[in-house]
């Protein structure tokens, strides 16, 4: 809440003969400058230079030639780039199966569980581990004969007729799609327990009386309650599906068909210097990610508000 | 108010075999879904304490002979470069965390503190920053990193860190909007000026929210390796820890003794600071889902 000195009060010590207000401004400049001088430099400035890059046939050092709109064009025309917009909806789907899972274990663990510490701190720890290691790890776990296979062998399946997980281009992509649910479901978990534990837990007790069983507290008590968290991460998956790089980057490099868009993109920029294609690429991403935002922002909006009026007349018709 | 005799009898029954089967079905649940978070790094651990003819004569799911032997954790630690690599990702750390508590403070008290032309548009520019993912982005960030000399230097990876940082702020705006600004007044009316309200009065308030965003920022910087990888080019002298395991890509890309060594010794820092700290993270995540 801003202070309201409109009465020009003067101060004693170091500032000391200033008004309230002239120091307000220079606490503000001074607070403020550097941190926007970075956000200038690293995030505003790049993002401007990569939309005038976008209109240019360029590589990092040497001529530019103006071209216009074509590399837009080519996000469309070429098959890779397409290809890779597909593999986003393999993580659409994963996500949705992430979010169901992270709300089951949400659920679960909020009821008084033995050693709920361990298997929240289990589930969770995937999320700490840095991407390179991640990458190791599964591609340890999926070699074949390894891991995963030496497991399935346990419950009977035999050792060679099983594929190769990463190579084989009908299951590699379900493959990486696992591996990020595997490292980001804990995330949301703990995110739908904090937001399960401010629940009002009055409601559980009525419900108990009136003789609801868990699933019947779950979706009518639980659920509606937290209702928003789980629309927005909903929508945070659609543009995290679209922006996924993590996995196929470290596990298998984009190789076999497992190049998303901004893998794809990092190596035209990086490898082939196709930078103002690669900026393009960015540039219509963004637009996406900016869209879902939009439509995020609105939701958000629209539910703080009907949330409410909701809830009033449905307590008020049980009453 | 007494209820008929039979119902009660049947709601009894029902609640009895919940009370049995759901507990089951629970724990059968939660422990397969543990099973599955942990194997991939369980395996990761028994094999890095496997001799060569070990991991190559036995299966990966045989324990190894003895737990004692650390051959494959020194080899990775020369390979992978990791003492460098510990000493540049604690320089980083250290510098990072400060900074950005600092900045991120700083940010947080101004936008929630002082009415001026901009507040909001400022507040609307660093939370349209974070929806820019940092990959797209670095296309053009590295020429501007070229540009001003900052490649293959530790403070331009430094600074560069320090400027592309959000959830921070999340947090301390999230703080301060909580404490009174009774507080500030008081010490203004005693003479206080506004640097002395931040740093002398507020800041040693803010201490539980600069644990949880020093904790949040440390494991992504700790674990942060895409503009590590970019910037830090000169593996000899500028390894940092994120990447000391590229040292295992090429001719060493199938000895997983070795490779699980150095993921595990990558790993233990991260999970000393998740065993004594989770509540911080966890409550961390909770308030940044909050103002999402």
């Amino acid at each position: 809440m801003p202070h309201n000195f409109t009465n020009q009060k003067r101060l004693r010590g170091g500032m000391g003969a200033m008004t309230m207000k002239n120091q307000q401004r220079i606490v503000t400049a001074v607070f403020l400058a550097v941190p926007l001088i970075l956000l200038f430099m690293f995030t505003y400035f790049p993002f401007f230079k990569m939309i005038q890059f976008s209109f240019y046939d360029m590589k990092y050092i040497g001529k530019r030639t103006w071209v216009g709109l074509q590399n837009y064009k080519d996000i469309f025309s070429r098959d890779d780039c397409f290809d890779a917009l597909k593999l986003s909806l393999y993580y659409m789907v994963g996500s949705v199966v992430q979010l169901s899972l992270a709300l089951l274990f949400a659920a679960l663990l909020t009821e008084k569980t033995k050693g709920s510490k361990f298997f929240r701190g289990a589930l969770y720890f995937p999320c700490l581990i840095g991407g390179i290691a991640v990458g190791f790890i599964f591609k340890f776990f999926f070699t074949h004969g390894f891991i995963l296979d030496t497991l399935l062998s346990f419950v009977g399946f035999d050792i060679d007729s099983l594929p190769y997980w990463l190579k084989d281009t009908k299951i590699n992509n379900w493959m990486l799609v696992a591996t990020s649910v595997w490292r980001y479901m804990g995330q949301n978990m703990v995110l739908f327990i904090g937001a399960m534990a401010s629940v009002d837990t009055t409601q559980y007790e009525a419900a108990e009386i009136d003789g609801a069983n868990r699933w019947q507290k779950f979706f009518y008590i639980t659920l509606p309650s937290i209702k928003t968290i789980v629309i927005l991460n909903l929508i945070l998956a659609i543009s995290g599906s679209l922006s996924a790089f993590e996995m196929p980057y470290v596990v298998t490099g984009g190789g076999f068909g497992t190049s998303t868009y901004f893998v794809l993109m990092n190596t035209l920029a990086h490898k082939n210097q196709k930078v103002g294609l690669a900026c393009a690429m960015a540039v219509f991403l963004l637009t996406l990610i900016l869209i879902v935002t939009g439509i995020q922002k609105y939701v958000e909006y629209r539910m703080s508000d009907d949330y409410s009026k909701k809830h009033q007349s449905k307590r008020g018709a049980k009453i | 108010m007494s209820r008929p005799y039979n119902i009660h009898r049947v709601q009894k029954n029902k609640f009895n075999a919940q009370k049995i089967l759901f507990p089951i079905f629970k724990y059968a649940l939660l422990i397969l879904a543990a099973f599955i978070a942990l194997v991939p790094i369980v395996t990761c651990i028994i094999t890095a304490f496997k001799t060569k003819s070990e991991y190559s004569g036995t299966s990966v799911m045989t324990l190894p002979k003895s737990w004692l032997n650390f051959d494959n954790f020194r080899v990775a630690w020369e390979k992978g470069h990791m003492a460098v690599a510990f000493k540049n990702t604690f320089i980083i750390l250290v510098c990072v965390l400060v900074g950005s508590t600092f900045i991120s403070a700083m940010i947080a008290y101004v936008i929630s503190r002082f009415k001026f032309i901009g507040n909001r548009f400022i507040r609307s520019l660093f939370m349209i920053a974070a929806l820019i993912p940092g990959i797209a982005s670095q296309v053009t960030v590295y020429q501007i990193m070229y540009n001003l000399h900052l490649i293959n230097t530790l403070y331009g990876y430094i600074i560069l860190m320090l400027g592309t940082d959000v959830i921070s702020i999340y947090i301390f705006l999230q703080f301060f909007e909580n404490l009174p600004s009774s507080l500030d007044e008081a010490a203004i009316l005693d003479g206080c000026n506004y640097f002395g309200v931040f740093f002398r009065i507020l800041f040693p308030l803010l201490r539980p929210a600069i644990i949880t965003s020093a904790i949040l920022k440390g494991v992504s910087t700790y674990n942060e390796y895409y503009m590590a990888n970019l910037y830090l080019q000169d593996k000899n002298k500028y390894q940092v820890i994120s990447t000391s395991l590229y040292a295992f890509t090429g001719p060493m890309g199938n000895q997983y003794q070795y490779i699980c060594a150095g993921v595990i010794i990558t790993i233990i820092p991260a999970l000393i600071i998740f065993l004594f700290c989770q509540n911080y993270i966890y409550s961390g995540i909770s308030q940044g889902a909050v103002k999402e």
